[in-house]
């Protein structure tokens, strides 16, 4: 029997039409936009000025208090203004905008593609590197990854997972890269757990990327700490907390954190940088990007430099279909949706999705018929429909009994009802205000 | 929740992908498996059985989208299916000789009060095709149960015979003290009842029928096996534990399963979403309350059906079920070793 988290979970339709395409690197555009605030965070401060020259790799953004994250320049070129611009968040947000010129990098980085298998540096230097390369959870939610590497007093970490899992439809960066930089990523893991100190490795890979278990499994064999398990294909079967409870049964009390069962995890994209970042000085400034769609004509997996304009992206992937009606930043499950392409790809940015006009829109949504399907395909065990009642009610101490903190926002709830309700959007309602109220009472 | 950037571009939140599945399609599935039951309700009571659905399912459409439409003045919702799907249960759950204005008034009764009173689709804490039927029973008595006896293909309503349901047959000999016996040699065998040969209202006599469309429910997700297996398999129980102390006074639990729609109800009465529990536990304690409702009522009430009863009288604890038992929690329990 395959691994599985136990309650709740849905199939979508996996659509991976990129998977059998190799990763390619996009040529440089003419000017990136690389905002200060690609993390969860304090945005990072500043370290050049209009007009300033930079070289590929070189500081461009210091990080600001713990949570935060260094930013560097992902080109070569002239600054042309450290201000306002759009994100991919809809918002604008302080940004520094380079001219390209030429590729020049700062000579400290190994450029080269030769493999560095053995570790040489302490468990502090590999931190220290990670915070230094500005490396943050490639997933998606884009939290520092040096956070995760420092466990609070009292707790213990003995288990490290590789989250290989890509249980969103459509992408297919981390499974590419999984077939294309498995060494590199392992190395990348096994860095990890050295700094973490920590003796056990687990990678978790849905069984519907065979080509990558087989593959990882191999290389994994000359490293006896660490093991590879095929996982049901289920969503969210790469859930943070639903992947902890497949691979190692044990279950993040409700409110808490993956450390307080000793589990810190951590994904493909980032365990690459790692690597980067350690064996090879470079900081983090390209990232592997899939766009694709049910019209896309050529579904792609590109490797590109962090402030490419995303149209460039789509461009190169056979440009926009003509019946395009929602261009989505991440995959069809957690993804959001954005209004431009003139923004830049971020450190979070898995993938692009162009969903067609006639299914970019909601049905009307009509009286809950009180099936149940909400709860049962719920991973953590909610009642999804209660929580937006209530909420539609504003009875949030409630919400707040009933646990709606604990949604996870996998939207397995809103994608399963047959009266076509819009759970997840009144449950992130009530969640928000029911943080507001805890807020207030401290 | 829609906010149109341009002509071009949706901007809402995740998920951004449907499963597809709607209410319309979940009714549908219910009405399929509904088929078989009503094929069997042809060729045992004949066209009546056509007829009597037929004026049913009308007469819920109709009062659903008059009483929406010009007392509610809301949006008519008949497309969801929900009013077809009652108005086939009440006439599965009617006698195929009853009088067309009863069906209608019945209707009335189901949609009414029993579904829109409520505030329609979701709200309704009975299930609002028995809600028809009781009202009916409770009301008419007699016209209620006069059944009548199977005939078979091609018989036209006016020339049906009438006669008692197992069930019936048991409460009357018993009050008559006869022994369980000599009452049994009136009834029908066990095997001739597995295939609806047996007086009865026209969707109810046919386990083998019912069973099927149970199968398809399950196959297609529409429900899931809790409610019904666990009503049913309490009937059994206790009637089962009757019949080997008493077996004189009582039936067998074949028989009690067989008749008295005990089948229909558990399948398709009681698995109503709205008016059952949400959660597994909850689902069990729900059945276990209909199956032990219903032997009383049999064994010891004066209705020789009770599941109706049963059901009814358990929805109203829906909403204690529903706060009670909640889903188990993920990170409720912490044991971690
Ligand atoms: S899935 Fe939709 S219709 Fe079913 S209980 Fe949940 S909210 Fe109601
Ligand atoms: S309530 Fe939250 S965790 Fe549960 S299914 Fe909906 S989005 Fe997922």
């Amino acid at each position: 029997m395959l691994k599985s988290f136990p309650r709740g979970g849905v199939h979508p339709a996996e659509n991976k039409f990129s998977a059998g395409n190799q990763i390619t690197k996009l040529p440089l555009p003419k000017t990136v936009t690389i905002p200060l605030s690609q993390h969860i965070g304090t945005p990072a401060e500043p370290t050049v000025q209009r007009g300033d020259m930079v070289k590929t790799g070189q500081l461009i953004g210091k990080y600001k208090g713990f949570v935060s994250s260094n930013i560097h320049s992902s080109v070569s070129g002239k600054v042309l203004k450290v201000d306002k611009a759009l994100d991919s968040s809809g918002y604008k947000r302080t940004s520094v905008v380079i001219e390209v010129n030429e590729d020049i990098w700062i000579t400290k980085i190994d450029r080269s593609s030769d493999l560095r298998k053995e570790i040489t540096v302490s468990g502090d230097e590999i931190i220290n590197k990670i915070l230094d390369a500005g490396i943050v959870g490639m997933g998606g939610a884009a939290f520092p990854s040096h956070v995760k590497m420092s466990v609070p007093k009292g707790k213990k970490c003995d288990i490290l997972i590789l989250n290989g899992v890509e249980c969103e439809p459509y992408l297919t960066s981390d499974h590419r890269l999984m077939l294309e930089k498995g060494e590199e990523i392992l190395v990348g893991f096994r860095l990890v757990m050295k700094a973490l100190n920590v003796k056990k490795g687990m990678v978790g890979i849905e069984n519907n990327k065979p080509d990558a278990i087989s593959h990882l499994s191999q290389i994994a064999q000359q490293y006896p700490e660490l093991e590879v398990f095929p996982l049901k294909v289920k969503y969210p079967q790469g859930g943070e907390k639903q992947l902890i409870k497949a691979l190692t049964g044990r279950e993040v009390p409700s409110g808490g954190l993956p450390i307080d069962v000793g589990v810190v995890v951590h994904n493909i994209g980032t365990a690459y940088a790692v690597y980067d970042a350690v064996q090879k000085n470079k900081p983090l400034i390209e990232r592997v990007v899939t766009v694709t769609g049910n019209d896309v004509k050529k579904p792609s997996n590109f490797l590109v430099r962090i402030g490419t304009p995303l149209n460039q992206l789509v461009e190169a992937a056979g440009g926009i279909p003509a019946q395009t009606g929602k261009i989505v930043n991440g995959g069809p499950m957690m993804g959001k949706a954005m209004n431009s392409l003139e923004v830049p790809v971020t450190k979070g940015t898995s993938g692009i999705l162009l969903i067609p006009e006639k299914e970019s829109k909601r049905k009307p949504f009509r009286p809950c018929i009180r099936c149940a399907k909400c709860i049962s395909v719920c991973p953590m065990g909610l009642e999804p429909f209660l929580l937006m009642t209530l909420t539609e009610k504003e009875i949030f101490d409630r919400v707040e009994k009933d646990k709606a903190l604990d949604c996870i926002e996998c939207g397995s709830c809103s994608y399963i009802c047959p009266a076509n309700r819009p759970l997840l959007d009144y449950i992130r309602l009530g969640k928000f205000r029911v943080g507001q109220i805890i807020r207030n009472r401290k | 929740m829609y906010e149109k950037i341009n002509k071009l571009i949706t901007v809402s939140p995740s998920p951004h992908v449907h499963s597809a599945g709607s209410t319309q399609k979940l009714m549908t599935g219910v009405l399929i498996a509904l088929i078989p039951a009503f094929v069997i309700g042809i060729i045992m009571f004949g066209w009546g059985t056509l007829i009597v659905t037929g004026v049913a399912v009308i007469s819920c459409l109709v009062f659903e989208y008059v009483i929406q439409k010009y007392l509610l003045k809301k949006e008519p919702s008949v497309t969801d299916g929900s009013a077809v799907v009652t108005g086939v249960l009440l006439a599965f759950s009617l006698p195929v000789n009853i009088p067309f204005w009863l069906v209608i008034l019945g209707s009335l009764v189901a949609i009414g009060v029993g579904k829109m009173t409520f505030g329609g689709l979701g709200n309704n804490p009975f299930n609002p095709a028995l809600v028809g039927r009781v009202f009916l029973f409770i009301s008419f008595p007699v016209q209620l149960t006069t059944w009548p006896a199977p005939k078979g293909f091609g018989t036209s309503l006016t020339d049906a015979i009438t006669g008692a349901t197992p069930l019936g047959i048991i409460k009357e000999g018993l009050r008559n003290s006869d022994s369980m016996d000599t009452i049994m040699q009136n009834i029908r065998s066990s095997k001739e009842m597995l295939y609806g040969h047996m007086g009865g209202s026209l969707g109810e006599v046919a386990a083998i029928a019912l069973a099927i469309g149970f199968i398809y429910l399950i196959m297609k997700k529409i429900i899931t096996w809790h409610i019904p297996i666990t009503i049913l398999g309490t009937i059994a129980l206790f009637t089962g534990i009757m019949w080997l102390i008493e077996p004189t006074q009582n039936a067998s639990p074949v028989f009690h399963l067989l008749t008295g729609g005990a089948i229909l109800g558990a399948i398709f009465m009681a698995t109503d979403y709205v008016t059952s529990p949400m959660t597994p536990k909850g689902m069990i304690i729900f059945g276990v309350g209909i199956g032990l409702i219903t032997v009383v009522i049999r064994r010891f009430g004066a209705y020789p059906e009770g599941i109706q009863f049963g059901i009814l009288i358990m929805n109203a604890f829906v909403p204690l079920i529903n706060s009670y038992f909640k889903p188990k929690r993920f990170g409720e329990e912490v044991k971690n070793g």
